[in-house]
């Protein structure tokens, strides 16, 4: 039994991923690991359940990265 | 005014000419922790002989922030209000990045406590008012110029050999305190790792003499304009002596950054003029580290010698003195024949419990300060530009979370309906009690606390009926018309009932006496 959602949650999962590359473009390599950053930590703050946050750092962490 | 370091007196030890009899307690070092401890025990009648290598208080300031749980220890040993006095009391601190406000934080937003949040007062005065009450009760014998340089221990007691000006001894004592500092001969003696982490990175921490407005408040910066890329701590000490601490990057040289023409720019940069005088400059690089155990027979470690932190938090003297607070009655208790060694374990499981939680606010704060390159300042550097335009991230910006005493996992009875701040393993809150305070009530014995109700007598304690005041309802009772506690020693919580049960009361302290 898992806290976090990994099966679809988000309807219109297109537009968002459209506006996440938006949100970044302009940005230098080094500007956009920094908006990353930030985006992570107001995402943490707004989902404010430690094992949610837990579940997903390690789902993140499993291969294959990059 | 600097301070006037006057050494205290030698006299040549009795154990020069003959052997001394066994004795209960030796403590070897005369620091905060050793006199402390020392006084401590004193309180609960028992003697105990100190042995210090040197004969003059601590040179710097060193530890400036003692905690509303070191001030209510130090009060138990006679020199609370003392402290308070000489002491700056504060307790908002700010944080600033570059130049603006992004944190602030109020650590006693509450009336009614006899003790404020922190003072600020150089070591060498806490060590002289130590040291005094120490050289003036009759329990304790305070040796300076008396160096151990040799440690040994049977199953019934433990040596050490020790040199003076006039010669050499040995003293023979059931109980070894060694409370010798960071660098712990003692611990070096037997061999005992000291198991941790060290930050790369250099601190100047400077005591300047300047008359000055500013508030009695810790301001902190990460990357000011006057130091670039670095932090800065700006803190007041009684006297007119204000403490700078300047993070220098892990490439400064120690021994350049000492000398007073590298060191007055820096610090005129950080006041804005060059109207003041160097009293102390130093260079440090910090650690956190622990001794596996702290208990090792006969030995017991407290202090520095068994743990160190990085000194963001001020969690270094003030842990000590909280190790103090711990094994004074449990050791009175052996000594006296009440319990046995099993109570002297639960110093270590407490103890070394308490340290993991110093060790790892600590630990937070260094790396916030001193982030490596990658990830660590990556994130480091965006909690600090998202604290600029998000409530939220304001209170990640990690500057140091200032000591506060740890709640111990006690196996006492609760009842989650009373309030959350005084559940068993806290400190018993303080309030104040007819025209005294509740923590000078309890004092240093068990007691049954019995709030809106009578408690019958009780084997083992004492009972206290205190009247009921709004900050005693608040903070001990809340929704409940009546609730007993059981108060340790050392004002720890113990376990708590909405009812009185005399037999459960019972049975819990002959609990805490095994050492359960
Ligand atoms: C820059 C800095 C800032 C700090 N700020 C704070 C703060 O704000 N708040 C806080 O709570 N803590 C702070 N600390 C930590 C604090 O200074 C220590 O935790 C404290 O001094 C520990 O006391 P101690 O008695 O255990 O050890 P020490 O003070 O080191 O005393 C050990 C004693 O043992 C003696 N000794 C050593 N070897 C022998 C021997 N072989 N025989 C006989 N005697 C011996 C030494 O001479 C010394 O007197 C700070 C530390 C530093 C360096």
């Amino acid at each position: 039994m898992t806290a976090l959602i990994d099966t679809p949650n988000l309807a219109d999962h297109d537009g968002f991923y459209e506006e996440l590359l938006a949100t970044h473009k302009g940005l230098s390599e080094a500007e956009s690991q920094a908006l990353n950053a930030q985006l992570v930590m107001i995402l943490a703050n707004h989902i404010g359940d430690r094992t949610v946050l837990s579940e997903a750092l390690a789902l993140a962490r499993k291969t294959p990265l990059g | 005014m600097p301070y006037d370091y006057q050494p205290f007196p030698y006299t040549a030890p009795p154990g020069l000419t003959a052997p001394e009899p066994r004795h209960k307690v030796v403590i070897v070092g005369a620091g905060p922790i050793g006199v402390a401890m020392a006084l401590e025990l004193a309180n609960y009648g028992v003697p105990s002989v100190v042995l210090d290598d040197n004969n003059v208080v601590s040179v710097g300031s060193r530890a400036i922030c003692w905690s509303k749980r070191s001030l209510e220890i130090l009060d138990r040993l006679g020199i609370g209000d003392k402290s308070v006095e000489k002491g700056v009391t504060w307790k908002v601190g700010r944080t600033f990045h570059r130049d603006k406000e992004v944190f602030n934080f109020d650590l006693l937003p509450e009336e009614g406590h006899k003790m404020p949040a922190f003072v600020n007062l150089q070591q060498y005065y806490v060590e002289e008012f130590l040291v005094r009450a120490a050289l003036d009760n009759d329990l304790v014998d305070v040796r300076f110029k008396n160096e151990v340089v040799e440690v040994d221990q049977t199953a019934e007691a433990a040596t050490v050999r020790i040199e003076t000006p006039d010669g050499e001894y040995s003293l023979e004592t059931e109980y070894l305190i060694a409370c010798d500092g960071a660098k712990s001969p003692i611990r070096e003696m037997m061999g005992l790792d000291f198991a941790g982490e060290l930050f790369e990175e250099r601190f100047l921490i400077a005591d300047i003499e300047m008359t000055a407005d500013t508030p009695s408040e810790r301001w902190f910066w990460f990357e000011p304009t006057f130091h670039p890329g670095q932090s800065a701590l700006l803190h007041k000490q009684p006297d007119n002596i204000y403490r700078i601490d300047l993070q220098l990057g892990w490439d400064a040289d120690p021994v350049e950054e000492k000398k007073p023409e590298k060191v007055i720019p820096r610090i005129e940069k950080v006041v804005g003029h060059s109207d003041f005088k160097l009293d102390w400059v130093s260079v440090y690089t910090f650690q956190c580290r622990r001794l596996e155990r702290f208990v090792h027979d006969r030995v017991l470690f407290v202090g520095d010698s068994a743990h160190v932190v990085s000194p963001f938090g001020a969690r270094g003297g003030n842990g000590g003195l909280q190790d103090v607070d711990n094994l004074g009655w449990k050791l009175a208790a052996v000594l006296e024949g009440r319990a046995d060694s099993g109570l002297l374990e639960t110093y270590n499981t407490e103890r070394t419990y308490g340290t993991d939680e110093n060790i790892l606010n600590s630990t937070r704060s260094t790396r916030f300060m001193t982030p490596a390159d990658g990830a660590e300042r990556l994130f480091r550097d965006q909690v600090l530009a998202l604290a600029a335009k998000a409530p939220f991230a304001r209170s990640w910006v990690n500057s140091g979370r200032l000591s506060v005493p740890c709640v111990y996992p006690v196996n006492g009875a609760d009842d989650k309906a009373l309030p959350r701040v005084s559940r068993p393993g806290a400190v018993a809150p303080d309030a104040p009690m007819g025209n005294g305070w509740l923590l000078n009530a309890l004092g240093g014995r068990m007691v049954v606390l019995a709030l809106g109700c009578q408690a019958p007598e009780v084997a083992g304690a004492e009972v206290l009926t205190p009247e009921i005041t709004d900050e005693i309802r608040r903070r001990y009772m809340g929704e409940a018309e009546k609730t007993v506690y059981l108060i340790r020693p050392d004002q720890v919580i113990a376990a708590r009932w909405p009812y009185v049960d005399r037999t459960a009361v019972e049975a819990t302290i002959e609990a805490i006496w095994r050492g359960e």
